[in-house]
Formats: structure tokens, sequence, C-alpha cells
């Protein structure tokens, strides 16, 4: 049939052959003649047969050699889909002889444009890697490029190969960590849980442990616990930890990173995907401070719902947290009762949690349940709830004495198991405490006549033989009875009652020796060896002879000497050094390729390693990397932001004084700072700077409020507007509380700032901004910083879940496309571009910053580029780059610089240097770029759009082109004219802005009305009336056009 | 990650096998039927089983076994929530899942497998997803297949992957545009023999069924959200809204889909519909007992309580019963043991009664048990938590679509010790 040109009887032929193999039968013969229709047009066929091609192309190599051009034409197509579909059949041919094609096409899509492409790339090289283990390093290459990708689809299948190829290149993620972290609320169900497990390793040898100050402070497991996993790694590991924490005693302060990462994973607890849920929980177990961790028991608790093979899983979990969390979750007890319709193995799993749960409170209530489920019909279940009686007795002693008597009860039980098993726990609860329960042992001994088990019998024969003090009458009675039925019993019955005799004769010889010695007697004779020798040992040791004296003359220490009370414990303590969800922690046993949870490290390894470095800023970045590396990461920004305020508060005085040595001090100053500088430029041009970012999203708000509250407008609104819009999150109302508190004092001391000069007012505010919150070293400087990083998370979040169809948003077009700042004719082939990153710039959040891209067209290394001194405008100020050493022929930099423009729209022009030459430069920024995005709600936008009526509205109707009616278009024209971040709104055919300018934190407010007909009306509110006036004009030129 | 997958009916046979790496031999299942003999019961094969080169992990739904194996470490939830995901996407393709359907469909469940997990990691998973790429077999496309030579095999691509929205088709279609809600909510509890409740939680979900053209954005609104206590999301619901307004917005998936599933917190009392008057006991002497219970409402709030039924596992001893209901049919297994009385509606004025004897095995003593009783049942129109839903609101699109909104309480697993 396959062989016919008609597709409806191929597919049928394949159909079958499919469900051959289904079936599992082999049906590899046919092989030829299916891989003849790989190229077949009808699609159903083609599927089908990728289908047999990958089960049986391993068996069948050279013909499976056939179907490869095929596949090879399919990489080339310009579908996308065709292109991802041609490679997945590709890698999944098992073929050696194909690994070169496979590598090409993998190299190939791993650059590739579409994104689901890059993803199927990520697929295949696990694929590959198991094909053929020597081509890693170059695995490694296609994972590191892959790493970097931005998009949520990808990251998920590269950490999988991650996992897979390299999971020990640890340092490959340090750069992807702060967008992996950001990204990871997006990506699909699966990716989630494998990139969770990575960053758990991740921070766990990045950070330092949060419990590390509490465990030594406090005397409780933990800090055995974590001593102890020291010990195993690197010997006297505990006392070094101990050690360098306490000159650490300074209080211990999270890394940003490490906060961002709990935050950004807090949310997936609600996820609907039970491997997601296990996967943070595990994550908050390993990773969280104490304090924290609660979260994760109510969502634990909510698996519980679900099929009782997630419950199965959970439960194993919850045992292990139980033990070493156990207030955790004490307030859910309730929902670890046992229903009759569970299955056994979830009920024994439950015991071990109500077990590990139970304590001094709420042991009355956990033992009335124990005692319902004794009565179960399930023996099992009833033997493992006698057990958990037991553990429960030994550990609480309050209630020892209640379970004791339970349990003897339990013996007139009728079912024989249940007797045994109490017979078992009544041994071990005795030998703690023995002296008291004369009564019990006798009780015991009665028993004798009736138990068949023969652990039970074994158990009491015991007990009867160590504490024959006690019961001194009834011994040797039970020792004549065993002695009659002695053939009859089980083996360890047998060793027993030997054990029994030989402690009785040494007790009470005079009763007993006769018995003793025909128990011996029956024993020499027995089929068992280990009796036969047991019986002969133990003659030599307690019947005195001639020569063997000295041993029998210690026969009492030997055999009645007191024996440790066996210490009952649950089988789940030691299971938390495997990584909780895990299956080898499931399995209580390595399974292949688990790979070890880290211990902490000792001392914080380098934060600076997540910074992210703009590709093409490789000149510098060498010398400040090595710098950064001495200064912890938040103290350096921190401390930073000082200097750099003093540094641009200079030119305020300069519009009273002499232009030209203001300027240059102010330039010297800076220029010391400049290394500083790089660093956070560095970092500013990553997507993922949060701290900075949200830093100075903080600094701004407190500037407006400060600027507001003298203005007579209420503190409260901007505070709730600033909380809004990170999703009120209460931490985050909490910062602004605080701000505002501290801000209040600086309002009042300024109460008459001049409203209209804003420029300058705000500089003052700024210096006044140094005494307040640069707080002396006493005040740890960490708080605001970790807050802030949750802040901006939160933002992050916020627009990432908030505008599906504003991609913009996110990562602002990056720039308005390059300008020209000197030409090459002009340069003498020094060929200098211009734009503006959109990105806050680092040293002072009023300055635009703008990157220029320096190219090298001539044949001359150009020397010493630096910018020369600047001839400003009255307030407009400027940072510049650091100098630029050398520049080879052809190649190329990239500096950022930022400039103040004073919410103007005036030139800077300043001088740019080389060794050689002078070359005047002014960059002129178009109003749009003098704004920064804020994000607030609608309800807020209209509360403020209400504020700014009147002569600060500024109307112009216009008509949109057909072009440009999609939703799409027309928010993505208008974030490229203006930095403005998009308001959530109601209607669909309403568009709403909002931004603040740079330098004085006006709001600016852009509102679009479009009529399905066309018709637009564009509205403009804003304080700064010239600004708003010439965005319009902008956004209704990029509209129209 | 995922190397095969068996799937294994009740009585140990094997009915399909799917290989997404090397092909591993079917002897690996000897250790699961080795484990499947040792345990009594269905239900209690071990989840996880350990041979010496694979791990073998599997669910059992609908008396089948799905048996993943695997060979390194991974998340065990991982592969057994995926399993989970396999069966509903079976159930969703097929209305069932039972082993005579997959055997009839055989090839649409091995091309929907292919397509779930490549290399053992799975790509796609949304059910909105697969079925744009296989469609499912409906009785009139199977009769247009055969007469036209078409395919089950979707032939446009699936676009929806590359989406934001990867859970929803692009391009849906409808006439009429409806979103209708289930609030269902199940109470769990465990009441003692003197009536008191042990313990008593609610949890509940919401089921959405949505047919509406285009891109729709949805929202959600409670009257009373502070009564979710714990809740998890269909990953199209954004949780930041959740977390700042309690509303929850969201562009849906097209069709069937569990938009939410909450827990209410544990404060609040839980009003108890429904309790068990019972009388069971048995002689020392005889080897009757007497049998006896009695069913009523209790805090219904005017709603009428349906689909009652009464189950219980009754001790091994009980050779047969003699009963007779009030209302209902009633009938015992005496293999199993099992014990069930289908009430149906309760009638406040003559409340249903099952009443009689059992006879026990001659000359056994009397069991030292007491039967637990299971009790289902459904009130309409009634969120027993009391959650009600403010108001539903649609914004991208234009058209006016039509909502509903359904109420239901559910016994979850409700348990009465006697």
């Amino acid at each position: 049939m396959l062989d016919t040109n008609k597709d409806s009887l191929k597919l049928e032929a394949m159909k079958r052959i499919v469900a051959m193999i289904a079936r599992g039968k082999n049906a590899s013969d046919l092989f030829p003649a299916v891989v003849k229709n790989v190229a077949c047009k009808n699609i159903e066929v083609k599927k089908l047969v990728y289908v047999y091609l990958v089960r049986y192309a391993e068996e069948q190599q050279d013909l499976a050699l056939l179907s490869i051009s095929t596949f090879q034409r399919g990489l080339k197509d310009p579908n996308q889909l065709i292109r991802a579909s041609a490679l997945r059949v590709l890698s999944s041919i098992r073929v050696p002889i194909i690994v070169p094609i496979m590598m090409l096409a993998i190299k190939e899509a791993a650059s590739d444009m579409s994104p689901y492409v890059r993803k199927t790339a990520a697929h295949a090289i696990p694929k590959l890697y198991s094909l053929d283990s020597d081509q890693k390093d170059q695995l490694i290459e296609v994972i590191e490029k892959l790493l970097a990708d931005k998009t949520t689809l990808v990251a998920g299948s590269v950490v999988m190969a991650f996992e897979e190829v390299c999971p020990e290149r640890i340092d490959l993620i340090h750069k992807n960590y702060r967008k992996l972290c950001n990204l990871l609320i997006d990506v699909e169900e699966w990716g989630q849980v494998v990139i969770i497990s990575m960053l758990t390793r991740y921070a766990r040898t990045q950070f330092l442990s949060p419990t590390q100050n509490e465990s030594l402070l406090e005397e409780n497991p933990e800090k055995a616990f974590y001593g102890s996993e020291e010990d195993e790694a690197k010997g006297p590991g505990s006392e070094a930890a101990a050690s360098t924490a306490v000159p650490a005693r300074k209080p211990y302060v999270m890394d940003p990173d490490h906060r961002l990462l709990l935050r950004n994973t807090k949310p997936l607890l609600q996820s609907r995907s039970a491997a997601v849920v296990m996967a943070v929980a595990q994550l908050y177990f390993h990773l969280a401070p104490k304090a924290e961790v609660g979260v994760i028991a109510k969502a634990l608790v909510r698996l519980l719902r679900s099929h009782s093979e997630v419950q199965y899983v959970v439960l194993q979990n919850v045992a292990t947290m139980s033990i070493k969390r156990r207030g955790m979750f004490e307030p859910y007890l309730k929902s670890f009762y046992i229903r009759s319709t569970d299955p056994t193995q979830i009920k024994i799993l439950k015991l071990e949690v109500l077990t590990n749960l139970a304590n001094e409170t709420n042991i009355p209530t956990v033992l009335r349940e124990f005692q319902t489920y004794i009565r179960s019909m399930d023996k099992d279940f009833v033997a493992a709830t006698i057990q958990a009686i037991g553990r429960c007795a030994t550990n609480i002693g309050r209630v020892r004495d209640t379970c004791l008597n339970g349990l003897v009860q339990l013996l007139s039980n009728r079912d024989e198991l249940v007797v045994a098993e109490s017979v078992v726990v009544i041994k071990k609860l005795l030998q703690m405490q023995p002296a008291q329960h004369g009564e019990i042992i006798k009780h015991l001994a009665k028993l004798t006549d009736n138990i068949q088990v023969p652990m039970a019998r074994a158990s009491i024969l015991w007990l009867i033989g160590e504490y024959c003090e006690h019961v001194p009458r009834i011994a040797p009675d039970v020792l004549r009875k065993m002695a009659k039925s002695f053939t009859a019993e089980e083996d360890i019955v047998k060793l027993q009652v030997i054990n029994l005799a030989a402690k009785l004769y040494l007790t009470n010889s005079k009763q007993t020796k006769l018995l003793t010695q025909y128990v011996l007697s029956l024993a020499k004779y027995d089929q068992n060896y280990d009796i036969r020798d047991r019986a002969r040992f133990t003659r030599q040791l307690i019947v005195p002879s001639e020569q063997g004296g000295a041993l029998s003359r210690h026969a009492k220490k030997l055999f009645l000497a007191p024996k440790p009370a066996p210490v009952l414990e649950s089988s789940f303590k030691d299971r938390d050094h495997f990584q909780l969800g895990s299956l080898s922690h499931l399995l209580n046993a390595k399974a292949t390729g688990y790979q070890e949870l880290p211990d902490w490290p000792e001392e914080a390894p380098d934060p600076s390693v997540r910074n992210v470095e703009v590709p093409e800023w490789t000149k510098c970045s060498n010398r400040e990397k090595r710098k950064e590396k001495e200064k912890p990461f938040y103290s350096d920004s921190e401390g930073e932001s000082g200097p750099t305020e003093s540094a641009d508060s200079d030119p305020e005085s300069e519009s009273e004084s002499d232009s030209k040595s203001s300027s240059e001090s102010g330039s010297g100053e800076s220029s010391s700072e400049s290394d500083n500088k790089d660093q956070d430029e560095d970092e500013e041009k990553g997507r993922s700077s949060e701290s900075e970012h949200s830093e100075e999203e903080g600094k701004k708000r407190k500037m407006k409020k400060r600027k507001k509250e003298p203005e007579g407008q209420e503190g409260g609104s901007s505070s709730e507007e600033g909380s809004d819009s990170s999703s009120s999150s209460s931490e985050s109302e909490m910062t602004s509380e605080t701000e505002e508190e501290q801000a209040e004092p600086a309002s009042w001391r300024k109460k008459t700032p001049p409203s209209s000069k804003s420029a300058p007012a705000a500089k003052e505010i700024s210096l006044l901004d140094l005494e307040d919150f640069t707080p002396p070293s006493v005040q740890p400087v960490s708080p605001p910083t970790v807050v802030s990083t949750s802040l901006a998370a939160d933002l992050e979040g916020l627009t990432l879940t908030d505008s599906p169809l504003v991609p913009s948003l996110l990562s602002p077009v990056l720039g308005v496309g390059r300008q020209e700042l000197l030409h090459r004719v002009a340069g003498e082939g020094l060929v200098v571009d211009y734009t503006f990153s959109r990105q806050p710039f680092s040293g002072d959040p009023h300055m635009v910053s703008v990157h220029i891209h320096f190219s090298n067209s001539s044949d001359t290394p150009i020397k010493g580029l630096h910018v020369g001194t600047p001839k400003l405008p009255a307030g407009i100020s400027i940072q510049e780059f650091p100098e630029i050493e050398s520049l080879a022929p052809g190649e190329s930099a990239t500096a950022v610089m930022g400039i103040n423009f004073c919410d103007s729209t005036q030139a800077a022009n300043f001088q740019l240097c080389t060794q050689t030459r002078q070359f005047y430069v002014s960059i002129q920024p178009p109003v749009g770029e003098l704004m920064a995005p804020v994000f607030m709600s609608e309800n807020e936008f209209k509360k403020e759009q209400g504020k700014l009526s009147g002569m600060n509205e500024i109307t112009e109707k216009l008509t949109l082109p057909d072009t440009c009616r999609s939703d799409h278009v027309v928010v993505q024209k208008v974030t490229a004219t203006a930095n403005l971040g998009r308001v959530p709104c109601g209607t669909s055919d309403e568009y709403r802005f909002a931004g603040r300018t740079l330098t004085s934190g006006s709001l600016v407010l852009l509102t679009l009305d479009a009529q399905p007909t066309g018709a637009a009306q564009l509205t403009v509110n804003s304080e700064k009336m010239v600004i708003g006036t010439m965005l319009v004009k902008d956004v209704v030129q990029a509209l129209t056009q | 990650m995922i190397h095969s997958l068996f799937l294994i009916n009740s009585s140990g046979d094997i009915f399909l096998e799917k290989h997404w790496k090397s092909v591993v031999s079917r002897s690996v299942c000897d250790y699961f039927f080795e484990a499947q003999e040792r345990a009594t019961e269905a239900e209690n094969v071990p989840p996880v089983i350990s041979t010496p080169h694979h791990y073998l992990l599997s669910v059992y739904r609908h008396k089948i076994f799905f048996v993943a194996v695997i060979q390194t470490e991974v998340p065990p939830l991982f592969v057994i929530e995926f399993l989970h995901r396999v069966v509903d996407t079976f159930q969703d393709y097929f209305g069932v899942c039972s082993e005579p359907v997959i055997k009839d469909n055989v090839v649409v469940v091995y091309e929907v497998l292919e397509e779930m997990l490549d290399n053992g990691f799975p790509l796609a998973t949304e059910s909105n997803i697969l079925k744009e790429l296989i469609k499912p077999p409906t009785i009139l496309r199977t009769v247009v297949n055969t007469i036209t030579g078409s395919t089950n095999v979707g032939d446009q691509l699936p676009t929806g992957q590359l989406s934001v929205v990867p859970w929803r088709r692009t391009g849906v279609k409808y006439t009429n545009n409806e979103a209708y809600f289930d609030v269902i909510e199940e109470i769990d509890a465990i009441i003692d023999k003197s009536g008191s409740t042990v313990t008593a939680e609610i949890q509940g979900v919401i089921d959405a069924c949505v047919k509406l053209t285009g891109m729709p954005d949805l929202t959600l609104s409670f009257m009373n959200p502070r009564l979710l206590d714990d809740v998890s999301f269909h990953p199209c619901v954004r949780f930041k809204r959740w977390e700042s307004e309690r509303i929850l917005s969201f562009i849906p998936p097209d069709g069937n889909f569990r938009l939410l599933s909450y827990h209410v917190s544990a404060q609040n009392l839980v009003a108890i519909p429904v309790y068990v008057k019972h009388n069971i006991s048995f002689r020392d002497s005889s080897s009757l007992g007497r049998f006896e219970i009695t069913v009523g409402p209790k805090q219904t709030m005017g709603k009428s309580i349906e689909g009652v039924t009464v189950s219980s596992q009754m001790p091994r001893g009980v050779l047969s019963m003699n009963l007779t209901p009030s209302q209902g049919t009633h009938t015992f297994d005496p293999v199993t043991k099992m014990l069930s009385w289908d009430v149906g509606k309760i009638n406040p004025q003559k409340l249903p009664s099952l009443k009689g004897t059992m006879s026990l095995q001659a000359g056994a003593s009397k069991p030292d048990e007491n039967p637990t009783i299971n009790l289902q049942f459904k009130i309409q129109q009634l969120a027993i938590s009391g959650l009600k839903v403010n108001r539903l609101d649609m914004y991208g699109e234009k058209y006016k679509p039509f909502k509903g909104i359904k109420y239901m309480t559910k016994a979850g697993k409700f348990q009465v010790r006697t």
C-alpha cells in the first residue's frame, strides 16, 4: 500500500504500522518502504513517517541516512514552524554519522530569528549530547548563547539543556541570573520547575546562608544540621563557619539578588501545577530565612487535595520538613487527619507527619485521633499507628504514662498483630523507665501463653530477663514454661529464651540452675547453628568451670550491663540532605544524575558577577570588574550616590558665579568618580539592573513628594500612587510611608521653595536628600536596597503581566535610532553617533543617559578620547564618560554619558577631545526623551489628570491614517516618540500614557482618544506647558506620518 | 527526562508503549508487576519504584496504570503532574479515557503523545494548542474523512505556540458568544461518633466554559474576595491584579478550563449541611447485628439536598445484610463488603432511613471495628462558603457576550465515623 500514489492508502498503511509500534510489535522490516515516503506531501503521512523514523532509525542507520536530505531542506524553509519540526526530527534520529550535520543545524538554529526555532535548538542539545558527548564544548557555547536569550519560550528549554549537559558550569548563569528571575513567572510550567531547581543550586553557591546568624544565637537543631553538613563536606567546616560568622556579627544582610529570587518565585506558589508549587516550596525551604519559610505550608497543604500520587510525594516532603520546621505545619494539623478511604501508603505518611507535629499542646487531640485509627480495618495501618503512639510517648514525656496505659489496654485486643506490635512498642518504652512498671511486666508475662507472634514473644522474654529483679517470682515460672515449649519456638524466641535463662541463672541461680542447664542442652542440639553457638558461648560464660574462671566472674557484668534506651525516631530524620522534591529524596538514595545541593558558602562570592554588561563594552570592563570585586554591591552604589549628587549640585552655584571655574570643579569631581560610575553604567545597561533602577525610582518619588507638599497637595495621594503602582505589596507601602515620614521634616525646613524655578529647588532638595537619606553607618544601608529591589521586581512583574499588547513597554525602543554627532569627514576618521538609551542614568536620576558609539574609520589609532570643557547653557550639566584610552583602526566602542537637560530642549554643547584634536559637538534631545515612564492605575491617572486641567492641558485633533489604527501600532508609535509608560485603560479606544520629566519630576499625562473612523483627539496634561506643547507636536507628527 | 511510557490495564497487559528516546525494553515493567502483586489494591502500588537501571513512576486513573520510565534524577512531581496532564488531555480528546477508547484511537493517541514531549521534555501540553495540531476525532469528522480522504492532522501550524498567550487559539469565531462559570464547592469533613465535627474545610473551584470570539480580556470580581484563603490559578490569570485589587483578570483559553481553585480560610466555621444518625451494633452472643442510619438536613439555607448516596465498608465478618430503606435503593456486595444506599433527594418532612439486621459469620467473634460512613450529596444554587461573584466584564472585543454563573455545593471527602 505504501507504494501506491494515493495518499489515503498510504495513510491507512502508516496508521496500521504506527498501531503496530504502539502495541510494541516490531515493524522494522518495513523500513525501506516507509522511508521513501518521507517527502510525501500529505502532512499526516509525513508525521507518521517521522514517528516511524525516530523509532527505528537507530536500528537501520544506513537507510535512515536517505531521509536526511529532506530535513536539511526543511531547515532552510521560510516558515519557522517547518524549520523547527525539521530540526526536531533530525535531532531525534540517533545515528552517530550525522552528528556534524546536527551540530551545524543546532548552531544555525540557535541564532534563528524565531524564538520557537531557538527553543527547538535548545531541545536538540541534550539529544546530541547523549549521542556524542565529545561535542560538549561546542554545545556549551551554544547553551551560553541561548542562555542570553530574552524570550520566555527559550528560557525553560535552555536551562533544561544546561542541566543535562553542563550542570557544573554555574558560571554561565551569573550574567543571566536576574533575567531568569524576572522572566520566571511567564515561562511555561515545565520550564519553571527546571529553572527553579537550577536556581536553588545556584543560590546555594552564591549567597550567604540567611539562617547563619540565627543558628549561632539560638540553640536549636538548625545549627547542628548545618554544622554536620559542613563537617561532611569540608571537615572542620562548622568551626570555620562559626569563626567566620563571629566577626561578621553585623546584622545579616540579604543580597538583593537573593531577595529577588525569593520574591519572584513566591507568586508561583499559586500555580495550578503541583510540580511548580513543590519546586518553589523546596526553594523556600532551602534558601529562605526561617521567618519566611512558613508561606509554603499553605500551598503544600493545598496539594494534599490532589491525586493520590501527588499526595504521596508531597507528604514525603512534608514529613521531612516537619521534622525540622515543626511550627510551619502546626496550624494545618487537621489537614493531615486520616480518612478511611485513603490508600494505605498515604495513611502511613500522614501518620508520620502527625507524629512529627505532635507536641505538648496538641498531643491530646492527636492521641484521640490515634485512638480512632487503632480501630481501623487496615491492619498495617494499625501497626503503624501503634508505633506512632510509641514515638509520641518518647518525645513528649508528659503523656508517656497515658500512652503506656493505652498500649497495655491494647494488649487485650483480639487481633494478634495489634497485640504483637504493642508489645514491641511497650518494650521500647519500658526500657526508658523500667523501675515503675513492674506491674506491666507481670501483665506481659501472663500474655506469653496467648501471643504467638515471635517478635512479640521475644520482646516479652527479653523484658523479663532484663528486669528480672522487678519480677523475681514470675521470671522463673516463665522460663519453666518456655523450656517446656522450647523446641517448638521460632529462632528469635529461642535465642531470647537462652538469654533469659542466662540472666536468671546469674541473679537467681538457686531456683533456675537446673532449668538453665536443661535449656542449654536443648539448644546444644538445635538445628540452627546460631542457637547452638549461643548455647555453647553462654554455657562457658556462666557455668563456672575449672579453667575459665576469669570470664565467668564478669558474666554478670556482661549480661546485666545497663543498656541505653533505644531512641524512636522518624525514618525521615536525615533525609533533608537531599534536595527536597527530588527523586533522590523520595527514594532516600542517590539517583543517577542527582546534583548534590551545595552547602552555603562561608563568605559571599562576588555579587558583581551578575551585573550585566553590554556586549560591545569590552574595553574598560575588565579593569572595572577587578575594581568592583573589592566592594560589595550595595554599599558601592549607595555610597557612590553621595559624591555624584554633590557633583551635580555644583552647576547650581555656577549660575551665580563664574561659570568656568565651577564647571571645572564639577568635572574634576566627577572624573574622580568616573570609575565608580562606569561600574554603574555597566549595570545600568542591562535590563536587569533592578537595584539601582528602583533606588532611582525611589529617590525620584521622594523628590516629588517634597516638591508637592509645599505646593499644598496632600502627600497622601502621592504615597498612595507610589504604593499602588507597585501593586500595593505591603512592603512597598511601608517604604513609602517611611519615606513620607522622613520627607516631612525636610519639607518643613524648606517651607517656601520657589516653585516656579523648579530646577534649582530640586537640587537643593537633593542636597538635603543627602543629609537625610545617607545616614551614618549605624543604620544599616541595606533595608532600602532590599525593599527597593522588591519594588522593582513588582514593577517588572506588573508590566509583564499587564501589557501583553505592549512589548515595547518593558524594554522601550532602544533610543530613537542613531543620530550623528560627528561625521567621518569632519572627525578625520572618527565617527561618533549617539542614541538615547532610555535607561535611568545611574549617577543621577535627573540625567538623561546617552549612549555614544565611537568607531574609528581612519587607519591610525585614536588615543585619549574624552570630553573637554563643556560650554553649557544655565542649568544643563554633563557627566562625561570615562576616557577611552585608545581606539584602534576599525574598532568601535560605546560609552555612556549623562546629561541633565533641565527639562528643556536646549542643546548641550561640549568638546570631544582626542590627543591631537578637539571637536565641537552638540546633542539636542527630542522632547520625548526628557521624561521617564511612571506606572499608575487608571484611577490615579484620572485623579492626576483632574489636577492638571485648564492651562496645563493641551489638546489637538488629528486623523489617524489607516496604517496606524491598530492598538499595537499606536502604542508603539507613541512610546517610540516619547519615553512614557502605558496606563491600563478600560475602554479600547482610549490610550493613556504617563511619565515624569527627568529633572523636575513633573507629571506628563498623555491621552489619545481614537474613534473607529480615524478621527482622534490627543490631550497632554503637564505642568510644563512648553514640554506639553512640544510633545503634542511630536506625537501628532509621529502618528500622522 | 521521561524516557518511555507504558499503559497497563488492571489485568497487567501492556497495551500501549511510546518511547521518546532510545527504546526501553518492556521487561522493565516486570518490576512494576511485582510491586502490583505485592500491593493488595491498585491504589496501593507505590507511585515511585526504583529498579537497578530505571525508575518507574506511575499514576493510576480510569483503571489504567500510566507508567513512565525515567533514567536520571528528575523531580517526581514533574513526571506525575505530566502523566496526569496526559490523562486529562485524553479525556478532553475522547470524552472518556478508557482502555477500549485508547485502543480505538491509537494513532491519534500516538500523535498526541509525540507532540506533548520532545526528547522527554514537555513541549505542547495546552490542549488548545494540541487540538490545533491534531483534531480530536468526532463522528462527523470520521465520516467526512473516509469520504474525502482528508486527515485528522490540522494543516495549519500551531501558531498559538508562538503567541504571548500560548493557552489560547488564534482566530476563534463563534456566532453565540457565551461565557459560563461554575462555582463548585466541596466540603471535606470528618464527623466523629457523637456527631461533632473533627475537621471540616471547604475547597472550591471555578470551572469555566468560555466561547468568545477573538481575544477577549475578562475581569471577574467577587463580592467577598477575603473569603478566599489560598488560591491557585490557571496560568492565564494575572497574578498582580489579584494581589493588588483581588480581581481576576485574564484572557481565557478557548473552551472548558479550570480558572481557579481555592480554599476557604480555616477561621470561618463550616456549616455542615447534613447530619447522619446511626446505630450500628454487633452483639457478642448472637450472629446478628443491628443497623440503622438516618440522614437529615442541618444548615442548608433553604436549599434542598439532592443526589445523596451513603456508602460504607462493612467489616469482614458481615455475611449479609437484611435492610429496608424508607426511600431509594440499596445494595450490598458480599465480596467487597461494600454497602451503598442511593437516597436521592432529602425530604425534610420525612427523613430517609435505612434499617435492618446484619448477619455475621457464625462462630466468629464480633468485629471490633465500626464501619465508616461516606456521604455524597449535592446542593444546587448554593456556595456554602457564601462566596459570590460580583460582576464579569469584558474588554478588548466589541460584542456583548452572554454571561452565566452557577453555584453548587458538593460533598468532598465527607466521612462519619461510627
